[in-house]
């Protein structure tokens, strides 16, 4: 079949230190011969399993709070329009600015306005996925602003110059030596340290000054309540309430599937959000955010924005089946576990949201033409489904995206669609019909591979690609359905 | 996601074996042991000489309307209303699950559907259809159970196996506590991601191994080709089985 030979490794070695990759096998090529990273991984996500398991003890009680996410989702979905339009009117009530941004671009232009129209210089930025979507922080420093993370882990990738590998845990990929390194390259007078609390201190020790000084602060919207207009946010570090609460402006940036309906949809939420994510029974800090600082109130930012991001989303939600990838809450417990993540790290799917709702989000919102091979990159074995905490049925939509790959819908519903068709597959699924549709030409198929396929080379694709680690499959003397008859088991 | 079977009201006498193409062509023992199995409870097993393949494969691939002309074969091959017993949760997962999916809004959605509701994988059948009970006639002997995914997660199968090797005497379970991992099959996957699943499958293996058991017991071929094609390139060889086989040579009817 030619999709062997479509997803091989595209690894071109320059000779020079360099190696380009150009598809997810090349990435996952590279990933798997990086033994640190692996064991990086492997650690991480064996942690973050058992932390997980050890929050949801009963299966029932499980099962209960997933349905009922799931339904506060949907619920909220199946409104979205006009949720939008009563989260504005509560907002713009309460003095929250609202913003509408249909592409990344757009959203940036709107950040880079609002910052030059108050002279802003230096942001403080909390963790935030949709300003990674909008690559805001690139896009603010050709403006000369800038962005620093003040979360964690966000802020030592932003040293190194990398991307998040993980949506919750953005240097999962990084261990303490590799981090200390970091530390000791880039933050004056910080010495080459493994012990964590001297790291943190040090990251803690720049922070301070930065929150003191930003004109500034940006951060992400976990949930958004239609009901009160109140923003929802979720952190560890306290650095999410310092970048919203310090600085006299702050920017929020969300895509519009965040929506609940009312603040009693919070709590179930919240009861799964934390513990899904990092095996948490809760965050250390919920911020919830109404309005900027009211006259009299000691603190808060005098002037608070919200940027609503579509980036693909309407698209998206435009197809029943493919908008329940928009209940995601962005917990990462389907990455946490992923066989297919915990082998090869987020950086090898090349892209914002890595590991399985990365693979049916990607493709939604860039394109099947751009990301074709995400799809494929996963054995179907429902670990992700099976914790999913608002049960998107993420193998049902890989399924449904592989299928418009090869045979666009009518309605066209994702960009690119037909873009993974070659003569060749379509072909041999051809054949392969005719063989399985037709008994006798079955039985006759299935005799002679029995007799001779043992002369089938294996260097033969699929069977080369196959027997890389494995022998090749020993066809039976006799097949099963030979066996039944000649054993007297009834035909009908 | 998995869609639990219910037991039928009344213990039926006669049952269809669906063998699957995997182990029509490469485990045939298998699927007799299955059957044999079966028989041996004094149930009239009926193997359709015009079945073929689930589907799945091309399902999986995006190409529905090729599985669809192969699944309605096989619609036509297992006419009368009998339970259709299938030696694989992942085989037996696309018929259950996966089959009402396929063909909703299709004018034999109810076939469909009702072909669907038929669908039992062997083990869950053994255990709470037929309640089987085996004596162990074999000599000691430590195991490990290898579960597939689709089985798990799909058919909602959790204990039934490993009930059932529990049952005998001189076999002694050792479990493997990366049990729910996947070995990284995949159908496709494992030509499309080659490197990807050689990494998981060389990761199960360890796995199997640290169990310190002389054999892998499964109940899915897709997975037992990978990881004992995997076990034997790599010259470290343990002997695996389907669960049927096990059962048939060990188990003598209690």
């Amino acid at each position: 079949m030619s999709a062997e030979l479509k997803t091989a490794a595209h690894v071109t070695n320059h000779g020079n230190g360099h190696v380009t990759v150009t598809n997810f096998a090349g990435r996952a090529h590279v990933a798997l011969n990086d033994k640190p990273l692996r064991a990086n991984f492997r650690r991480a996500m064996d942690g973050l399993m058992a932390k997980r398991a050890a929050q949801f003890p009963d299966a029932g009680d499980l099962a209960k709070l997933r349905a009922r996410g799931a339904a506060i989702k949907e619920r909220a979905l199946a409104r979205l329009p006009e949720l939008l339009e009563q989260l504005e009117a509560r907002c713009t009530e309460n003095g929250i600015k609202v913003h509408w941004a249909e592409t990344t671009g757009e959203a940036n232009r709107i950040v880079l306005d609002i910052f030059q129209g108050h002279g802003v210089r230096t942001v403080v930025k909390g963790k935030s996925m949709v300003s990674e979507e909008m690559h805001l922080n690139a896009f603010l420093g050709e403006h000369g602003i800038e962005a620093v993370e003040s979360d964690l882990g966000e802020y030592i990738i932003q040293l190194a110059g990398e991307m998040p590998s993980h949506i919750v845990m953005p240097c999962i990929h990084k261990n303490k030596m590799q981090i200390g390194q970091l530390f000791a390259e880039h933050i004056e007078g910080q010495r080459y340290t493994e012990d964590v609390d001297e790291l943190t201190a040090a990251a803690r020790r720049v922070m301070r000054a930065r929150f003191a000084e930003a004109d500034a602060g940006i951060s992400g919207v976990n949930f958004a309540v239609a009901e009160t207009g109140t923003l929802v946010l979720v952190e560890n570090e306290g650095n999410g309430r310092m970048s919203t609460t310090l600085p006299p402006l702050h920017v929020a940036v969300m895509g519009i599937e965040k929506l609940v309906e009312t603040m009693a949809d919070i709590p179930p939420l919240l009861a799964l959000l934390p513990r899904s994510a990092t095996g948490q029974p809760i965050t250390t800090y919920v911020n919830m955010i109404t309005s900027p600082r009211k006259p009299g109130e000691k603190d808060g930012p005098q002037e608070i924005h919200l940027v609503l991001l579509d980036n693909g989303r309407t698209r998206v939600y435009a197809d029943l089946e493919l908008r329940e990838t928009l209940r995601c809450i962005r917990c990462g417990a389907c990455m946490n576990h992923c066989p297919v993540y915990a082998r090869v790290g987020g950086h090898t799917y090349d892209a914002v949201y890595p590991g399985p709702i990365g693979k049916i989000l990607t493709p939604q919102i860039a394109g099947l033409d751009v990301a074709e091979d995400l799809p494929h990159a996963s054995s179907l074995c429902n670990a992700c489904v099976e914790v999913c905490p608002v049960k998107i049925p993420i193998a049902d939509i890989l399924v449904r995206l592989r299928r418009e790959s090869v045979r666009p819908s009518a309605s066209q519903a994702v960009k690119g669609g037909g873009s993974g068709w070659t003569l060749s597959e379509a072909s041999a699924w051809t054949g392969w019909k005719w063989l399985n549709a037709h008994p006798l030409l079955y039985r006759m198929g299935t005799g002679v591979l029995s007799a001779l396929g043992h002369l089938i080379p294996p260097s033969m694709p699929p069977l080369k690609a196959w027997t890389s680690v494995r022998t090749k499959p020993k066809f039976a003397a006799q097949t099963l359905h030979q066996l039944a008859r000649d054993k007297g088991f009834d035909d009908e | 996601m998995s869609t639990a079977a219910s037991v039928p009201a009344e213990r039926p006498s006669t049952v269809y074996f669906f063998g699957t193409c995997l182990v029509d062509l490469f485990y045939p023992e298998a699927g007799l042991a299955g059957m044999e199995l079966l028989k041996r409870e004094g149930l009239r097993v009926v193997f359709p000489q015009g079945q073929t393949c689930c589907g799945q494969p091309a399902r999986n691939c995006g190409f529905f309307e090729e599985a669809r002309t192969v699944v309605r074969a096989q619609f036509a091959a297992f006419p009368e209303p009998w339970p259709i017993i299938v030696p694989s949760g992942s085989c037996a997962g696309m018929m259950r699950v996966h089959y009402p999916q396929l063909f909703a809004g299709e004018p034999d959605q109810a076939q469909a559907e009702a072909f669907a509701s038929r669908v039992y994988e062997l083990s869950w059948f053994l255990v709470h259809v037929l309640d089987l009970k085996l004596e162990d006639k074999g000599e000691p002997v430590t195991v490990t159970w290898h579960a597939s995914c689709h089985s798990m997660r799909e058919m909602g199968i959790t204990d039934e196996p490993k009930r059932l090797l529990r049952s005998l005497s001189n076999v002694t379970l050792v479990e493997n506590p990366r049990e729910r991992e996947c070995c990284g099959f995949g159908g496709t996957f494992s030509v499309r991601q080659p490197e990807v699943s050689a990494a998981m499958v060389a990761d199960k293996i360890a796995s199997v191994e640290a169990t310190g058991a002389s054999e892998m017991v499964t109940g899915d071929c897709g997975c037992m080709m990978n990881i004992s094609g995997a076990m034997e390139k790599a010259g470290t060889p343990m002997r695996s089985r389907h669960l049927a086989e096990f059962l048939l040579e060990r188990g003598d009817v209690r």
